[in-house]
C-alpha cells in the first residue's frame, strides 16, 4: 500500500512537469505581452489541479488497463488466426472509435457553420446538420478502412513507406482537382481523427500483432496504424467535397 | 459542491464517448473470441482509471486553459492589440504580427508535452525498443515540431498563402528524410503526425486560426480558417525524424572517432616497431 502511493506521488509530479510549459506560456503572454491581470485566478488554480490529477489517473489507468486489453486481444485474434474477423474487428475499431469522437463532432460542427455562411450549402438548420454527419461519416468509414489497411500491413508485412507515400501522391492529385474551400477541412480532419482513447488502443494492437506473428519486428511492423488514420480521411473528405458540389 | 456536479456531468459525457469503444471490445471478446479477459479485474479497474483521469482532465481544461487560451488567441489576433490603436490604412504586413507566431509556437510546444495520447505513444516506443528511444526526447522533438508547424499555418494565414502549397513540401521532405533515416523510427515517425493534435491543441489550435481568420482583412474563415491542424501534423514527422538522424549521425561520427584513434594507435606502435628495427 506504501509502495502503490509513492507510485502514485512519482506520477503526480511528473504531470506536474507535463504541465509546466503551458503554466509558463500562458502566464507569460498574459502579464509580459498583453499585460492584462489573471481573470478568476481561483478558478483556474482550481482547474489545473484537476488536469494534473486527471492527466495521473489517465497514465495510470493506461498501464493497467488499455494497454493489456490491446495487445490481450491482438494475441487472441493472432491466434486463432482468422483474418476475417481480425479485419472486422480493425474496421469496427476505426468507425466506432471516431463516428462518437468529441473534436470531430466540434469540428465538423464549425466547417457546417463556415460553409453555409461562405454559401456553399443553403444557410438552414437541415442542411447544416446534414453536411456535418455527411462529414462525420465520411471521416468515421475513413479512418475505419485505414485501420483495415495498417493491419493488412502488419500481417503481410509490407513496408509502410511505400503506402503512405503512395497515400501523399493521392492527396496530392486529389488537392488538385478538389473544389478550394473543402481542401482546409479534409486536411485538418486527418489529425482530429484520433482521439485519446483510440490512440492507446491502436497501438497496443499493432505492437501486440507485431509481436505475435512470427517474422515482424514490433518496432518497425507494429507502428503506422495512426498514420494510415490520418491519411485516407484527407482523400475521403476531399470526394465528399467533390460529391456535393 | 458546483463543480461535483460539473465533474459528474463530465464524467458521463466520457462515458458515452467511450461506450462504442467498450461495446466493440465486449463484443468481439465475448462473440468472437470466447475467452474471459485475461486480469479482468486490472483492466476494469484501469478502465475506470483512466475515464476518471480523463473526466477530470477535460474539466480543468475547460475551467482554466481553454477559456484563457481562447481569450488570448483573440487579443493578441485583434487590431487594436497588433496596431496599437493607431488607423490603420496602409496593408497589413506579416511583420506585425510577430508576437501571434511566438504565442503559436510556444502554445503549440506546450500543449504537445501535456497531450496524453502522444505520452502513450512514445512510452510504448520506449518499451518496444528497450529504451533506445528515450520517451521524452521523443516528446520534446515532437513539440518542437508542432510548435514550428503551427507558427509557419500562422505566417501562412496572415499572408495569405494557399495551403497545399505548404503541405506539399512538406510531404516532399517527407519523402526524401524517409530514405534517409534510420529504418526503425519511420513507422514511429509516421505515426507521431497523428498523435499530436487531439484533447488539449486542436480547440486552442482551432481558435488561433479561426480568431486570426476572421480579424484579418481580406481573409475568409472558409479557406484560411482551416488548415493548422495539418501543419501541426505533419511537421511532427519531420521532426521525429530528423532527431533519428541526429542521434544517428552522432553515435557515427562517435564511433568514427573511436576507429581513428584505434588506427592512429596502430600506426604509432608500428612507427615505433619501424624505428627499432634497423
Amino acid at each position: 500500500m506504501h509502495n502503490q502511493f509513492f507510485v502514485f506521488l512519482k506520477a503526480l509530479l511528473g504531470s506536474c512537469k507535463d504541465l509546466l510549459p503551458i503554466i509558463l506560456v500562458i502566464a507569460f503572454f498574459q502579464f509580459a505581452v498583453l499585460q492584462q491581470p489573471m481573470p478568476n485566478i481561483g478558478d483556474i488554480l482550481i482547474g489545473l489541479a484537476l488536469v494534473v490529477l486527471g492527466l495521473t489517473f489517465f497514465i495510470y489507468g493506461l498501464e493497467m488497463g488499455l494497454f493489456p486489453i490491446g495487445e490481450s486481444m491482438a494475441q487472441a485474434f493472432a491466434k486463432k488466426g482468422s483474418i476475417s474477423w481480425l479485419l472486422t474487428f480493425s474496421f469496427c475499431l476505426g468507425f466506432g472509435t471516431t463516428v462518437a469522437e468529441p473534436s470531430l463532432i466540434a469540428v465538423a460542427k464549425e466547417a457546417a457553420i463556415v460553409a453555409a455562411s461562405g454559401g456553399i450549402i443553403s444557410d438552414t438548420i437541415e442542411s447544416q446538420l446534414s453536411y456535418a454527419n455527411g462529414l462525420r461519416f465520411t471521416v468515421a468509414f475513413a479512418v475505419g478502412f485505414a485501420i483495415v489497411v495498417g493491419v493488412l500491413r502488419i500481417l503481410r508485412g509490407w513496408p509502410i513507406q511505400y503506402l503512405i507515400l503512395g497515400g501523399y501522391v493521392v492527396v496530392v492529385l486529389m488537392t488538385m482537382i478538389a473544389p478550394s474551400w473543402i481542401i482546409g477541412i479534409a486536411y485538418d480532419s486527418g489529425g482530429v481523427t484520433t482521439s485519446t482513447i483510440t490512440v492507446p488502443l491502436v497501438t497496443a494492437l499493432g505492437v501486440g500483432l507485431a509481436s505475435a506473428i512470427k517474422g515482424r519486428n514490433p518496432m518497425i511492423d507494429g507502428f503506422g496504424l495512426i498514420a494510415f488514420a490520418s491519411l485516407t480521411p484527407m482523400v475521403f473528405v476531399m470526394i465528399y467535397g467533390m460529391v456535393i458540389s | 459542491m458546483d463543480l461535483f456536479f460539473e465533474f459528474l456531468t463530465t464524467l458521463k459525457n466520457t462515458v458515452v464517448d467511450v461506450l462504442p469503444i467498450l461495446s466493440i471490445i465486449l463484443g468481439f471478446q465475448l462473440l468472437v473470441i470466447r475467452k474471459p479477459i485475461p486480469h479482468v479485474k486490472q483492466v476494469g479497474f484501469g478502465f475506470i482509471y483512466v475515464l476518471i483521469g480523463l473526466a477530470l482532465f477535460l474539466l480543468g481544461l475547460e475551467k482554466a486553459l481553454f477559456p484563457l487560451g481562447k481569450l488570448m488567441a483573440e487579443q493578441l489576433t485583434s487590431p487594436g492589440f497588433i496596431h496599437a490603436g493607431e488607423e490603420v490604412l496602409t496593408a497589413i504586413h506579416w511583420t506585425d504580427y510577430t508576437w501571434v507566431y511566438i504565442f503559436a509556437a510556444a502554445i503549440g510546444f506546450s500543449t504537445t508535452i501535456a497531450e496524453p495520447s502522444l505520452i502513450a505513444v512514445a512510452l510504448k516506443a520506449e518499451d518496444v525498443s528497450g529504451g533506445a528511444i528515450n520517451s521524452n526526447s521523443l516528446r520534446i522533438s515532437v513539440a518542437i515540431g508542432v510548435a514550428i508547424g503551427i507558427a509557419l499555418g500562422s505566417y501562412r494565414i496572415v499572408v495569405g498563402h494557399p495551403i497545399h502549397y505548404y503541405i506539399i513540401t512538406g510531404y516532399v521532405v517527407v519523402v526524401i528524410q524517409t530514405f534517409f533515416c534510420p529504418k526503425l523510427i519511420v513507422p514511429l515517425a509516421y505515426d507521431s503526425g497523428g498523435v499530436t493534435t487531439s484533447t488539449v491543441t486542436v480547440p486552442l489550435v482551432a481558435a488561433l486560426g479561426l480568431g486570426l481568420a476572421s480579424t484579418i482583412p481580406g481573409r475568409s474563415p472558409l479557406i484560411d480558417g482551416f488548415g493548422l491542424i495539418a501543419f501541426a501534423s505533419l511537421f511532427p514527422i519531420i521532426a521525429v525524424m530528423a532527431y533519428a538522424q541526429l542521434t544517428e549521425a552522432k553515435a557515427h561520427r562517435a564511433d568514427k572517432k573511436l576507429e581513428k584513434r584505434k588506427i592512429d594507435k596502430i600506426n604509432k606502435r608500428n612507427l615505433n616497431k619501424n624505428d627499432k628495427t634497423p
